[in-house]
């Protein structure tokens, strides 16, 4: 099966040639299937998140290229790069990123307020997933007002509206306890059999143990020590 | 396209209701200063429109008579040596002073109206056909609450104290010169300022072809050397250098402020918040461009700018036209100490309107979208890390 995403020697160095340069990523060989689910392990500050940025199309690597369906999207325009961000990727960030002021139902909108898509079919669209999030209720309610395992569903919410192939999800279980964690792999399990492509960037031993991950990465300052097809 | 667009603004206006207090803040004050540079454009140009419509009906020449060049009475053969010049129609002595009521502390108009001007324009009621009857301006009449068929008391040059029936009244688009204008039948005037028969206060002249009242003035002027002719272009272009002055003045002291708010505005904006930069970032993260999220500052923008625009458009237009311009009369009138109060007739020009649209949208959408603008280019990769 070819590669959906595929990165060759990938180097990442922030503040080039400034006194504080730090050397992010050093000659990243990664690969993911479609349908696969992917996690990047390491302790922190081993380049994991930067890794995720750089396949997000969220930054530009400083060498090396980035396949997506076999297009090297490392020296794309900004504009392709969000458009590519809008449509194939959905983003669960650690710290949830969401609009603490707006309503649930608003913030999961967001990714669909530049695209095409009729206000009818948003609202459709954003029904569907509130329900199977078990987050119909709470639509209306401000960000702010949710508990931690809540957010972390609109989180998954937004991720999902824009029917996106592939979800980047960094340390997705950061502030949850053993039981929203548990889930959350419940979700992660459900988007795996929609057919979904997962790369989880974590240092939780019960998300990269668990059995719906079929490649496991290891990452050491910058590098990667450890490949394995599960 | 579009729609894409127009929901950037339903989420702008979404966005906003966030922060209602900073927002109604910022409104109120730009709310402000466009009412006071509205005011100033209003009033101006109310002015300059009343004294045009007003000098429509007015001769086409004026002739006064100097002596030691002060204003003095002219001799009414003076308008049979004009009449003769070619080119000149009806020649009018005009019988006109002015009366000062020191108890009120305001200067009015006296007129005397002969049997040739009857058919004076702009009047509502009839014109004073005895001694005893008058026809006021709206001014006079609100100054000392009189109406059609009252009794206005006056004191002539002899310090006698005469009484007199308002047979009429002005209305209000004549504001300017008839609002402080009393008329007399011409006898009576005489005889109330004690003017000598043969007399008058200046001469109206009508000029049939009206390229030629310059070269008739010209004329005039060579065969009565002791007089001044004034052509009625000379009048309106007074009227509009001393309310050009006035309002230049004004508006540079608005415009100063206006520029000062843009600055507070820019320092504000510059010093975007770090959840505002967030915010930015987040956007760009879920699939927002540069472009969309630059289109979404400037619907905050505008939305902030055009309220504030209509809002401050409005009071401007209340303030002059329904309260009398009851702050900016006294800085543009400037004689009004003198001037009964008046009302306004409404005439505004779309390109003044144009313009302060242009002033004052402008430079607030520059400072809201420039600032977002840095954050907006930078790479999403932060919110990655916060």
């Amino acid at each position: 099966m070819a590669a959906l995403i595929q990165t060759e020697a990938l180097c990442k160095i922030y503040n080039r040639q400034r006194p504080d340069e730090v050397q992010a990523l050093s000659e990243i060989d990664f690969t993911i299937e479609q349908g696969e689910v992917a996690v990047l392990k390491g302790p922190s500050g081993s380049g994991k998140t930067s890794l995720l940025s750089l396949i997000g199309g969220m930054t530009r690597p400083t060498s090396g290229s980035i396949l997506l369906s076999g297009n090297d999207i490392a020296k794309l325009p900004e504009r392709f790069l969000a458009g590519i961000r809008r449509k194939s990727f959905g983003f669960i960030f650690q710290q949830f990123n969401l609009l603490r002021d707006l309503s649930v139902r608003d913030n999961i909108l967001l990714p669909l307020y530049p695209t095409e898509l009729k206000t009818a079919e948003m609202q459709k669209r954003a029904g569907e997933i509130l329900e199977s999030l078990d987050l119909a209720s709470k639509q209306k309610m401000k960000v702010r007002q949710l508990s931690g395992g809540e957010q972390q569903r609109a989180a998954i919410a937004r991720a999902l509206i824009n029917r996106p192939q592939i979800i980047i999800a960094d340390e997705p279980s950061a502030h949850l306890d053993s039981k929203l964690t548990e889930e959350l792999l419940a979700i992660l399990t459900r988007l795996k059999t929609e057919g979904k492509t997962i790369i989880i960037a974590t240092h939780d031993p019960s998300i990269y143990q668990h059995e719906l991950i079929d490649r496991s990465y290891l990452m050491h300052d910058g590098s990667l020590v450890e490949a394995e097809q599960l | 396209m579009i729609s894409g667009k127009l929901k950037i603004l339903e989420h702008a206006l979404l966005s906003m209701g966030r922060r209602k207090q900073k927002n109604f803040a910022i409104i109120a004050v730009y709310t402000l200063t466009v009412a006071t540079l509205a005011s100033i454009l209003f009033l101006t140009q109310s002015l300059r429109t009343e004294a045009r419509n007003v000098l429509l009906d007015a001769p086409d020449l004026v002739v006064q008579r100097l002596a030691a060049g002060r204003h003095d009475l002219i001799p009414n053969h003076y308008a049979e040596k004009i009449g003769q010049l070619p080119g000149v129609g009806n020649v009018t002595p005009r019988i006109w002073g002015y009366y000062y009521d020191s108890l009120k502390k305001v200067n009015f108009t006296l007129m005397g109206i002969g049997p040739k001007e009857r058919d004076l324009q702009l009047f509502s009621g009839e014109l004073p056909k005895t001694a005893k009857q008058c026809a006021l301006g709206n001014g006079i009449a609100k100054a000392y609450g009189v109406e059609l068929g009252d009794s206005l008391v006056l004191v002539d040059s002899q310090n006698r104290t005469l009484l007199y029936e308002i047979t009429g009244l002005f209305d209000h688009q004549s504001n300017l010169l008839t609002n402080d204008l009393i008329l007399l039948t011409e006898p009576e005037l005489r005889r109330f300022f004690n003017l000598p028969a043969d007399r008058a206060t200046d001469l109206a002249v009508q000029v049939y072809n009206q390229r030629e009242i310059a070269t008739l003035a010209k004329k005039i002027k060579y065969e009565l050397p002791d007089t001044r002719p004034v052509g009625k272009t000379e009048i309106l272009h007074t009227y509009d250098t001393v309310f050009n002055w006035r309002s230049g003045i004004m508006l540079t002291v608005f415009v100063s402020a206006l520029i000062a708010f843009c600055i507070l505005a820019w320092d504000k904006a510059t010093g975007i918040s770090a959840e505002e930069k967030r915010e930015i970032g987040i956007l760009k993260a879920i699939g927002w461009d540069t472009t969309d999220v630059l289109m979404l500052k400037f619907w905050e923008g505008l939305a902030v700018s055009l309220s504030s625009f209509l809002l401050g458009s409005s009071i401007a237009y209340l303030h002059i036209y329904f309260y009398g311009a009851s702050v900016l009369t006294p800085v543009i009138q400037g004689w009004s100490v003198l001037f009964p109060e008046f009302q306004l007739t409404p005439a505004i020009d779309l390109y003044q309107i144009f313009v302060l649209a242009i002033l004052t949208i402008v430079p607030y959408i520059a400072c809201t979208v420039i600032p977002s603008w840095k954050s907006a280019i930078t790479d999403p990769d932060s919110v990655m890390r916060s």
